[in-house]
Parts: structure tokens; sequence; C-alpha cells
């Protein structure tokens, strides 16, 4: 079940990129399409953001990721790589369970 | 590494993460799929969530379609390149030599360095018992914090991604884990329409 659902997946955004390439151009430059689908990554990180922060399960909660998220904006605003930012976050919470 | 630890921790096996970072090849899908898995959601709400976020790819490639090669092997092998970076390379370019070029040492050096970075966090995590005692639960969200806050330099973004938290918050305790998500995209979908329709 999970190697279907990552292959499909990984077929998804072949397919997605390829389109890009050969779709006659005209359909991909309508305005609408060009104005929204820029609008989606960012809509969609965010919800990943606060459901992967303040959630369990089904359940809402507030725990030390939440804290964690914090020292990663710090990082970003700081413009930190990649790198930092994520294992600046786990560290945070790492440390905090640790207490 | 951080996605090959972010994915084994999330419960993917060494080969699917790997599988991921060689075929997939595009780090915001990447993380999502298992952001999704990692956090209860089937594998299909985290696929969708992965296609979703690989539409902009499509967007690159009418970009780029005019200084790559539009047909053969070569358009084939180019495609699977077609993401953020490559892309802002390429059209930082002005002779189309210079472009293509840039494409395919940013594509090719990138490949190389995501895939075996992906192996080594991987491995790493692999053979851990608990991730959260390494905080790796608090590691998929500061991913795709750092993915964000490049699209975040505008009014209108932020608003979006504030009203996409709080709108995926309230659906969350209500339906399969995952598709909040899904819920988001596809009202982000109809206010861009509408927007862009006025």
């Amino acid at each position: 079940m999970m190697w279907a659902g990552v292959l499909v997946a990984c077929a998804a955004c072949y397919a997605l990129k390829l389109a890009g390439l050969s779709l006659p151009a005209r359909l991909l430059e309508d305005a609408r399409v060009q104005r929204t689908i820029p609008l989606v990554p960012v809509a969609l990180l965010a919800a990943l953001i606060a459901t992967n922060t303040f959630s369990t399960g089904h359940h809402l909660v507030l725990d030390v990721r939440a804290a964690a998220i914090g020292v990663a904006v710090v990082a970003v605003l700081l413009r930190a790589p990649f790198l930092v930012v994520v294992v600046s976050a786990a560290a945070t919470a790492a440390l905090l369970r640790l207490l | 590494m951080s996605f090959g630890a972010i994915s084994t921790a999330a419960g993917l096996s060494l080969l699917q993460t790997c599988a991921l970072s060689v075929l997939m090849f595009t780090g915001a899908s990447q993380f999502a799929l298992v952001g999704v898995v990692g956090a209860g959601g089937s594998v299909w709400a985290g696929a969708a969530t992965a296609a979703l976020l690989g539409s902009r790819n499509a967007l690159y490639g009418v970009r780029l379609s005019s200084i790559l090669d539009r047909s053969g092997l070569r358009r084939l092998l180019a495609a699977h390149f077609v993401i953020d970076e490559t892309t802002a390379m390429a059209i930082a370019r002005e002779a189309p030599a210079e472009s293509r070029f840039a494409f395919w040492a940013t594509g090719v050096a990138l490949f190389v360095f995501w895939n075996l970075g992906t192996l080594a966090g991987a491995l790493a995590t692999h053979f851990v018992p608990d991730p959260k005692v390494f905080g790796l639960d608090a590691a998929p969200p500061a991913a795709f914090l750092a993915l964000l806050a490049p699209r975040l330099r505008a009014r209108e973004p932020m608003a979006i991604a504030f009203a996409a938290g709080v709108v995926a918050l309230v659906c969350l305790p209500f339906v399969p884990a995952g598709v909040p998500l899904l819920i988001v995209a596809v009202l982000v979908a109809v206010f861009g329409v509408l927007r862009s329709g006025r």
C-alpha cells in the first residue's frame, strides 16, 4: 500500500513536470492558472506547518513542538540555511523533553 | 539529509525513502508526503498533497520550454529536473546556451547531493528506536516553514498562509488525517480563480 502510494505520487509529480514542458503554452498561460497555482504551495505548506505542529491524530495539542517551531521562525528570520532551521527545531524539542 | 531522517522517522522504509528522492525529486512534495504519513494520514492523502504541491513545476516547465529541447529523450530527462532551483538558475541567465548549461549543471549537482543526503539521513535514523527522543517530530513543520518562508514576501501570501493554517486546524478533528490539506487546496484554488476572474 505504501509502495503504491509512493510510486503513484512520483508518477504524478513527473507527469506535472513533463506537462509544463510539453503542453501548448497557451493552456498554462491562462491568467487564472498563472495566478492560482503559485498560491497552492503557500496554502498547503502553511496548513502542513499548522497540522504538524498543533495536532496529534485528531486532537489539537500544544506541546514542545510549538516552542520548536518558534525557534524555527527565529532561524528563518535570521536567514539560516535549511538544515540549520530543521536541526534547531528538532534540538529544541529534544532538549525540552529532557527537562 | 533532513528529508531522509524525517522520512524514515515517519515510518517509510529506507528503500521507499530513497525511491522518493530518486523518482519524485521535488523537495516540497516529498516532505509533504512523508509529513502526512508521519502525522497518521493515509499514503493516498500524502500522495495527493505531493501532487498538488508539484503543480507549480508545470508552470516552471512553461518558462523553460523555450530554453530546453522541445522533443526527444533529452526532454524526458530534462523534465525530471524541472524544480525550483533549476528554474531559478536557468532564468537568471540571458543567453539560451548559458541558461541551458545552468539548468543541467544545477539539476545534476542537486540530484547527486540530494540523493546522497537522503541516504545519509535515512541511514542515520533507520536505527533510532524512538524518533521523538531526537525531536524528529518537530523537524517536519520546521522544514515546511523553511520551504514556505521565501514565498511570503508580500501581504497577500501571508494572509493566505495564516488563513490556510487556521482552516486546516479547524477541520482537523472532524475529517480523516491528511484531508484538511485537500480542503485547504480546494479553497485556495477557488479563491485564486475567483480573484483573477475579476
